[in-house]
């Protein structure tokens, strides 16, 4: 603890990052430019997450991270590692206990609560980045509400594929103002973005992005009239360790010849699951 | 003259303060309790410990009426070192309602860049939930807040994504008005 700042960033760049997040709240859904630093982690592996969470941590918090929905994985444990050894903090990996989740790609299963702090990492903030590439264009895009040619992209999806063939990073539109990225989480978990008691923030630490949605904001995901938009996950599965038939599944290859299970992608939800049954048959 | 403190652990102190602002811009109208701290008058302590936690050389500041004096320009420089600036090249304002003046002379940012707008920093005589109705992102319901200028703040909500957004301090409380919240039954 003596070895680093509290939370690792320098007292500076955390007014930089605070006064970021803090125009992020007022404006949902709209991308604020930060300065992001160089983390001790590459790109891609949460940088932008990480900033916003070194930002918004304090001593008493207690940190869980998860990655596809796994706290057990080598990007949530060294992220969660490292922050019980910057700042001090507690860390779980159960979602009720956690008073900020840092995540990657999905929101967990149990409903989150008041106070709570959900930091998602973001690869590409701009979801009109890969129908236009000019960073002045999309924010005229943004600027004038001229979200057209998103409407389009989905259109042609229908007329291609017979329906929106977009299973991830699900685009949204966040009190009828601003179309967000909600990062990289299947489309399953778009709903629980919506009106949630939670806040949740966005770190794009490569493309320098904070972004926000406060709690009880209106968050839609695009569709039309003839084509609902439908949270969809692997039809008709169950997850293979606990049965649950609510949760979003991860499909597991185990061998040579085909053979494939479906489990909870989220371990804590699983595991929950998994301990109240071995309790109910004792 | 003599300099009163500023946080005692800055890195704590000031994250610690972070999170209760935050938890005010996330819930506007919410009235939040901020720790004591010795602040120049007529600044309050709330006041002070959103300067320390949020204000430093690269964010101009703008003192309005009796806010712009000896003792809190001294603390300024001592402990923020931010530029004091007029109100259209502020990032942030300190003062009364009043003293602040019209709101249109503050930075409304554009709206190709809606964040960079001022934030001001108006001191109360007090804060009080009995006021107009609000609602927006951050309030699950209806909300309310007693605010000092409707007309004005429900102009500078009509803008978004651009206006500024407030922070109301007294003594040690806070309450947060992001510019996305309505104002107003209408």
């Amino acid at each position: 603890m003596t070895d680093y700042n509290f939370a690792y960033l320098d007292e500076a760049t955390k007014r930089m990052l605070r006064r970021a997040i803090l125009k992020a709240v007022a404006i949902p859904g709209y991308q604020v430019p930060f300065s992001s630093r160089e983390m001790p982690m590459p790109y891609g592996w949460g940088t932008g997450g990480v900033q916003v969470t070194a930002a918004c941590l304090v001593p008493e918090d207690t940190l869980k991270v998860i990655d596809q929905g796994a706290d057990d994985t080598t990007n949530a444990v060294s992220i969660r590692k490292f922050f019980a050894r910057v700042a001090g903090v507690a860390t779980t990996e159960a979602t009720a206990q956690a008073s900020v989740i840092q995540t990657r790609h999905r929101i967990p299963e149990t409903p989150l609560t008041e106070g709570q702090i959900l930091v998602f990492q973001v690869p590409i903030p701009e979801p009109l980045r890969f129908l236009e590439p000019r960073e002045t264009e999309t924010r005229t895009m943004h600027a004038l509400e001229d979200y057209g040619l998103m409407q389009v992209r989905l259109y042609e999806d229908i007329a291609k594929h017979g329906e929106i063939a977009r299973a991830y990073a699900y685009p949204v539109r966040v009190e009828g103002r601003y179309i967000m990225d909600p990062s990289p989480i299947p489309k399953f978990d778009n709903p629980k973005l919506d009106n949630s008691p939670a806040l949740q923030l966005f770190g794009a630490g490569r493309e320098c992005r904070i972004y926000a949605l406060p709690p009880y904001t209106h968050v839609k995901s695009l569709d039309f009239e003839d084509y609902p938009f439908t949270a969809s996950k692997a039809a008709g599965q169950v997850c293979a360790i606990c049965g649950a038939e609510d949760s979003y599944l991860d499909e597991v290859i185990t061998d040579d010849a085909g053979g494939r299970m479906f489990v909870c992608s989220d371990t804590d939800y699983c595991a929950t699951r998994v301990a109240a049954q071995a309790e109910d048959a004792a | 003259m003599q300099l009163t403190t500023g946080f005692a652990n800055p890195p704590v102190d000031a994250a610690r303060a972070f999170r209760v602002v935050l938890d005010a811009m996330a819930h506007p109208a919410r009235i939040v309790d901020l720790p004591p701290i010795e602040a120049p008058a007529p600044c309050s302590p709330a006041a002070a410990i959103v300067l320390l936690t949020l204000v430093d050389a690269t964010t101009p500041l703008h003192l309005a009426g009796a806010h712009d004096n000896d003792a809190i320009r001294d603390w300024v420089r001592f402990h923020l070192g931010a530029p004091l600036v007029a109100p259209q090249d502020a990032a942030f304002a300190l003062g009364d309602w009043d003293a602040l003046g019209p709101l249109a002379s503050y930075p409304q940012a554009s709206a190709d860049y809606p964040d960079r707008s001022a934030t001001l920093i108006v001191e109360c005589a007090a804060l009080s939930s009995d006021g107009v109705p609000l609602t927006g992102p951050g309030v699950q319901t209806e909300a309310s807040l007693a605010l000092p200028d409707i007309a004005a703040l429900q102009a500078n909500a009509a803008q978004f994504p651009r206006g500024l957004d407030f922070l109301f301090t007294s003594g040690a409380q806070l309450a947060a008005l992001p510019r996305s919240t309505q104002i107003g039954g209408a």
